[in-house]
């Protein structure tokens, strides 16, 4: 009897346990959901963060130069005065450290000694007797940069603890080195070459003003072409264009163009612009170009979006008051989506100003050791200009294609700043 | 004079045609008379009637000097240098005649061509000063005939905005004429890569190797030229990338939906956009300076051998390029399913889990999937992380610890620093370029219509 009258209740109670179990179950599941969700974000941020801060960390280094300072005699009769250029300036240069020096004589040792020094030097003291000829017969100050090695020395980033062979710097080295700072020769001022510099084979002497000015030069170009076209283009298809084929042709096509990589854009400029039209290689109008063809697609999407934005009924007004049709956009439609249209241009010429695959197509990833004087010289951009850095084998170009990558990526984040900023404070809601 | 100059002054031209417009309509207008449209229209009349041919002709100019110049010049040379020269000897002879005019002399060049640069210089000077009076002439006789249009009952105005409607018009067909430059520019040098190479070799050729066939003998015969190696290389790193890409894409996006309160949420998703905003060629150096290092010495020390170059890490590192893609995508679509879809499988007891995995990813899979198709053609023609993290032979590989090349990186090899146009190793460029570009747009074509077909269900 009991056994009937428990059975049923035992059942109940393994089905009531059974259902406690699978809640849990699903729960559990509902857990893991989360966690997933939580640590595919940890991973997404953390792998910014490493990314932001391996790059931070590199570039360290390359924000003071190392430099030595030297006083050099420039004797009378070294130099011709009527023509100064011609002097043997890294004769006087070497003398001078070897009066420092003058235990060094061996060829071997001096080689080894002067790898010490950037051999930016000479020209140094020689543009500061070409500025001021009354200096020669006397003793000129220079402060010029050591080379690779001894600026890594410098900063730790060789460690002089190693065995020899396990360094890129020998004994003797350390020990003219130490001589050099013992006498208060060397300082580390912050490093304004690496802005102000053009390119160079030597790291210590390599800067960015080349790429800056190219980059200069290709955005202007980019939005000179892409602003106008962009916003014609936009108004046409917004405010204009009937509901036809054509139209919607052109409307697929700037969709696709949006989609398509930026690299067949180089390809497109290689074949047409270079090869076509005959235009420069390697120059910032060139490269604008491309890059307004790239920038065109995101600047129409943007300037629809505020077009559409504006309510009907100031298109309505403008009209009633007797406005033509171009009127109306011209005097009304526009000035009031202009804010967003900048918004839209600013990031677009952000993208533009990172972009790298088409300017390497048109050779813009030449070697340049002076800034151009005009967007038809040739020119690296800032972004192409990092590649090369970072194909250089010299250890020194480490940190400053980090230190340029961090320039690179501050005039993204002020250009982006600066749309957010338009967007928040000039947007209107009707 | 430099044609920027000669812009300048058209532009002034049309300044002074504005004013003189205006004005005369003005001195019309104070004499009583009922005028069609203000004074100001009639200036625009004349500006844009001055300013638009002379700037057309002298764009159209500029792009035609050049070829005209050379082929008057070709045309000009003695029969001894021209006689059974073929192109591209003859580019050559042209750059030289070139650089002789520009004072480069190197050697001692032949007597003819140091005429023929004589003759260049010469004939550039008459282009230039013919450009310039030409484009004056025109723009003077434009604005003259503009200002004898000025009167009473001429219709300004609505010419006026004739006029600048077909501007517009002109500019949204940019689009059209930069597509059509695109698949113009690709196909024809294709088809001059393809009358060397067959096609079939190239589609199906499972060896890559265009530097051998640099070699004059070999040239459209080595069979070198087989893209199936580096078809496999870029679909092998996509694979990678989106392996990473998309779950970590597609559960932060989940739980920034359903899960994550509102400040957390916008917190983190402009953080996670910032990942889409970084240019990729910082994404390269990360991945040549951090990650193939970090890779390399893990499978070391487990006793692996693992390629600097290996396609993990390029692939990797793509990856994270495209979480924010994917996110967006995802989390744009999720939040479309109407909340009385949620509500309904919530009051039929569902946890959030089972409310995302039975109801709301069926319902925004169409989203995701546009998402993902888009974010897979981006992986496939993404260049910089792969031009410096991946490698450059190609190889028919299935481990990810070796590295393989992709269509982007030798599209960029094969470019760098060669401006012949006529060796099928430059050639072979734009062929991978055009399988690029048909994928691409393939992919990108698929995936806007699934999301368009998407976006109807519920609008």
């Amino acid at each position: 009897m009991s056994d009937t009258t428990q059975q049923p209740a035992r059942k109940e109670r393994n089905a009531w346990f059974e259902a406690d179990a699978r809640l849990k179950r699903r729960h559990l599941a509902d857990k893991r959901l989360r966690a997933y969700g939580i640590a595919a974000i940890v991973f997404a941020l953390g792998m910014l963060a490493t990314l932001v801060g391996t790059i931070l960390v590199t570039a360290a280094p390359a924000v003071t130069q190392t430099m030595v300072t030297f006083e050099v005699e420039v004797p009378e009769g070294s130099v011709d005065p009527a023509n100064p250029s011609g002097g043997s300036y890294q004769t006087m240069l070497n003398a001078s450290i070897a009066r420092i020096f003058p235990d060094v004589d061996t060829p071997r040792e001096l080689r080894e000694l002067r790898q010490l020094f950037s051999n930016g030097g000479q020209y140094q003291l020689r543009d500061k007797i070409l500025a001021n000829p009354s200096l020669i017969g006397g003793t000129v100050s220079i402060t010029f940069p050591l080379s690779d090695i001894g600026d890594q020395l410098h900063k730790g980033v060789i460690d002089r603890n190693l065995p020899p062979d396990f360094r890129r710097v020998n004994d003797a080295q350390i020990a003219w080195y130490d001589v050099l700072v013992e006498r208060g020769q060397i300082s580390t001022p912050l490093n304004w070459g690496l802005i102000l510099n053009a390119d160079s084979r030597f790291p210590e002497l390599a800067g960015l003003r080349g790429a800056l000015v190219g980059s200069f030069y290709a955005l202007l170009v980019c939005f000179l072409v892409s602003f106008p076209v962009g916003i014609a283009a936009a108004v046409y298809l917004e405010e204009f264009a009937p509901k036809n084929r054509l139209t919607d042709l052109i409307e697929v096509n700037i969709n696709n163009l949006a989609a398509v990589p930026s690299i067949v854009f180089g390809l497109l400029g290689l074949a047409v612009f270079l090869n076509f039209f005959g235009m420069p290689r390697s120059a910032p109008i060139v490269g604008g170009l491309v890059l307004s063809l790239m920038t065109l697609p995101t600047i129409i999407i943007a300037t629809r979006a505020a077009l559409k934005a504006v309510p009907p009924s100031i298109r309505e007004a403008a009209i009633g008051v007797g406005a033509s049709k171009m009127q109306t956009v011209g005097h009304h439609v526009l000035p009031l989506a202009m804010p967003g249209i900048l918004t839209g241009t600013i990031i677009g010429l952000a993208q533009a100003l990172g972009e790298t695959a088409p300017l390497l197509l048109i050779g813009m990833n030449a070697f340049i050791t002076a800034a151009p004087d005009s967007m038809f010289n040739p020119s690296t951009a800032l972004p192409t200009q990092i590649y090369i850095w970072a194909d250089s084998p010299e250890r020194g170009f480490t940190s400053r294609t980090s230190a340029a990558i961090i320039v690179l990526l501050g005039f993204l984040v002020c250009m982006n700043a600066i749309a957010i900023y338009m967007r928040k404070r000039f947007e209107r809601r009707w | 004079m430099s044609a920027t100059s000669l812009l300048a002054i058209v532009l002034i031209l049309s300044l002074i045609g504005y004013l003189w417009g205006r004005a005369s309509a003005a001195s019309l207008k104070s004499t009583g008379q009922g005028m069609h449209s203000i004074p100001a229209y009639h200036g625009y009349f004349i500006a844009l009637s001055c300013g638009i041919p002379a700037f057309l002709l002298v764009l159209v100019w500029l792009a035609a000097q050049s070829t005209v110049i050379d082929t008057l010049l070709i045309a000009g040379l003695p029969a001894h240098i021209t006689d059974g020269v073929e192109t591209s000897r003859m580019s050559l002879i042209l750059s030289e005649i070139k650089s002789i005019a520009g004072g480069r002399i190197f050697g001692t060049p032949d007597p003819a061509l140091i005429a023929a640069a004589e003759r260049y210089n010469a004939l550039r000077g008459t282009a230039s000063l013919a450009m310039v009076v030409a484009a004056l002439a025109v723009a003077i006789a434009a604005m003259s005939f503009a200002r004898s249009r000025v009167s009473p009952e001429f219709r300004a105005r609505n010419r006026v905005d004739g006029i600048l409607r077909w501007i517009l018009i002109v500019c949204s067909i940019l689009a059209i004429l930069t597509t059509l430059g695109i698949i113009l520019s690709l196909v024809i040098e294709s088809m001059a890569f393809f009358s060397r190479v067959s096609v079939f070799d190239f589609l199906f050729g499972m060896e890559w190797s265009p530097q051998i066939a640099m070699r004059a003998d070999q040239v459209g015969s080595s069979g070198a030229f087989g893209a199936v190696p580096v078809f496999w290389g870029t679909i092998f790193i996509s694979a990678i990338a989106m392996f990473v890409a998309l779950p970590v894409g597609l559960f932060s996006a989940i739980y920034l939906v359903e899960y994550a309160d509102k400040r957390v949420r916008s917190f983190v998703k402009p953080l996670l956009e910032i990942l889409a905003g970084i240019p990729t060629i910082v994404y390269g150096f990360f991945a040549i300076l951090t990650v193939a290092p970090f890779i390399r010495d893990l499978g070391t020390s487990m006793g692996l051998s693992v390629a600097s170059n290996s396609a993990l890490a390029a692939g990797g590192v793509m990856g994270i390029m495209l979480i924010p893609f994917i996110s967006s995508f995802a989390d744009d679509a999720i939040s479309a399913v109407p909340q009385s879809m949620r509500d309904g499988a919530y009051a039929l007891g569902a946890t959030k889990a089972e409310t995302v995995r039975q109801v709301l990813l069926p319902a925004a899979l169409p989203g995701i999937v546009g998402g993902v198709l888009l974010a897979v053609s981006r992986a496939i023609g993404e260049t910089m992380i792969v031009v410096m993290a991946a490698g450059l032979m190609a190889k028919l590989t299935a481990n990810p610890l070796e590295g393989v090349t992709t269509v982007t990186v030798q599209i960029v090899t094969l470019l760098i620093g060669d401006t012949e146009f006529d060796s099928p190793k430059t050639l072979a460029a734009f062929g991978l370029g055009l399988v690029l570009f048909i994928t691409t747009l393939a992919l990108n074509i698929v995936a806007l219509q699934v999301v368009k077909r998407y976006r109807e269900r519920y609008e």
